[in-house]
């Protein structure tokens, strides 16, 4: 077949071709597969429930999200009954690989203490930058900033549906019972420098 | 026959993308922090590399001269596009991995470089067999860079400590270290090959 001329006429037809393809290409696969990413999504959910309260059929599981260094990431942390960090999962993020992901393992690195989160009391969490004593990670502090961010607010959640509840003793039978999991969705901002 | 496999070969080495060609260093000095993360990017690379070669080659006569580039551009986004849905749906844990460098391939001038060089002016046999050949040689580049600064970083490859972590020189996972462990790569690919 002949190479088509670039003529005023070819050249829209060609482009606008090609686009309305890739375009109904895209949103026949991105509806065929929201379904089963929504499915995905949901399992991880539910999976990472489960980790954060690390056994504690006392405690809550709480998400929240906040705005990190390449876009929204979203959290799900665990608190036991006083409101010490259980646990933390990564549910969604894009940080930059090999320096903001790490915040994945980072805050729950037993062998090290200064950067480790599980077991203290959040609400003031701070890198040791800001005057807190969390160690960021290395080369991603804005990212490690969010982070901090991220359980300070879910921490303030969880105070919240405590005051909410009355005793932290009636959530305890309630959580044990039904399995009471608050999943709240903020949105906020964190300036980026 | 010898024509295919040159054409596959060309990218290995010859022509490797990374060290000879220099193409694409975007995600080469930013996702090598580990082996791991040097090989990920290079495989999720080659398979956009190779897609897009055998789509662009397919359309080459129908795509007038001076409207190639948004042409490619368009074909390229949607292919990482629907890579990025289809693996989110169907190989979760593989997406895990991968997932954050797959919006990362879109600034490879790699994927649009065979497309301008290659697959505009080939058959979509060869096409596929450039960007498999490049797709490798990237791959390959990038594993050992990645290998080398996780090395010389943190004292492990692959995720395996060879030596405590305490010893190892943190700048190789910083920025710099990408510029540095790449500059030598270059150095002695290039004497091995003028040789």
């Amino acid at each position: 077949m002949e190479k088509l001329q670039s003529s005023f006429k070819n050249m829209v037809l060609s482009l606008v071709i090609i686009s309305m393809v890739a375009a109904g290409l895209l949103a026949g696969v991105y509806i065929l597969t929201l379904e089963n990413i929504n499915a995905q999504k949901k399992a991880k959910q539910e999976a990472a429930k489960l980790a954060v309260l690390a056994g504690h059929e006392d405690g809550t599981a709480i998400e929240t999200a906040v705005d990190g260094f390449g876009g929204t990431f979203r959290v799900m942390v665990g608190f036991d009954a006083e409101g010490n960090i259980l646990g933390y999962e990564i549910l969604e993020h894009q940080e930059t690989p090999g320096l903001g992901s790490h915040m994945v393992h980072w805050f729950k690195n037993a062998d090290k203490p200064g950067q480790n989160i599980i077991g203290r009391k959040a609400g003031e969490l701070q890198v040791s930058k800001d005057g807190g004593d969390v160690d960021a990670i290395t080369a991603a502090t804005i990212t490690s900033r969010a982070f901090l961010k991220a359980i300070n607010q879910a921490y303030a959640e969880f105070k919240g549906t405590e005051a909410n509840t009355g005793a932290s003793q009636l959530q305890q039978t309630e959580a044990v019972e039904e399995e009471v999991i608050i999943i709240e969705e903020k949105e906020t901002e964190v300036s980026h420098e | 026959m010898s024509n295919a496999l040159k054409t596959f070969t060309n990218g290995l080495l010859k022509e490797n993308p990374t060290f000879v060609l220099v193409l694409g260093m975007c995600p080469t000095l930013a996702t090598t922090t580990s082996a791991i993360n040097g090989m990920s990017m290079g495989l999720a690379t080659l398979f956009v590399l190779v897609c897009s070669n055998v789509v662009i080659s397919m359309l080459k006569n129908l795509i007038p001269d001076k409207v190639r580039i948004p042409a490619f551009i368009v074909v390229i986004a949607t292919f990482v596009t629907l890579v990025q849905l289809l693996m989110q749906a169907y190989l979760p844990a593989i997406y895990d991995v991968l997932g954050l460098f797959i919006p990362l391939i879109v600034v490879n001038c790699i994927v649009l470089g065979r497309a301008e060089a290659f697959a505009a002016k080939n058959s979509v046999g060869l096409s596929a067999l450039d960007g498999l050949g490049m797709g490798l040689g990237f791959t390959l580049a990038l594993t050992i860079l990645g290998a080398i600064r996780e090395l010389l970083g943190t004292g492990a490859c692959f995720g395996w400590h060879i030596f405590p972590d305490n010893y190892g020189a943190l700048v190789f996972v910083l920025a710099p270290g990408a510029f540095i462990a790449l500059a030598y790569l270059m150095v002695i690919i290039n004497k091995l090959q003028k040789k």
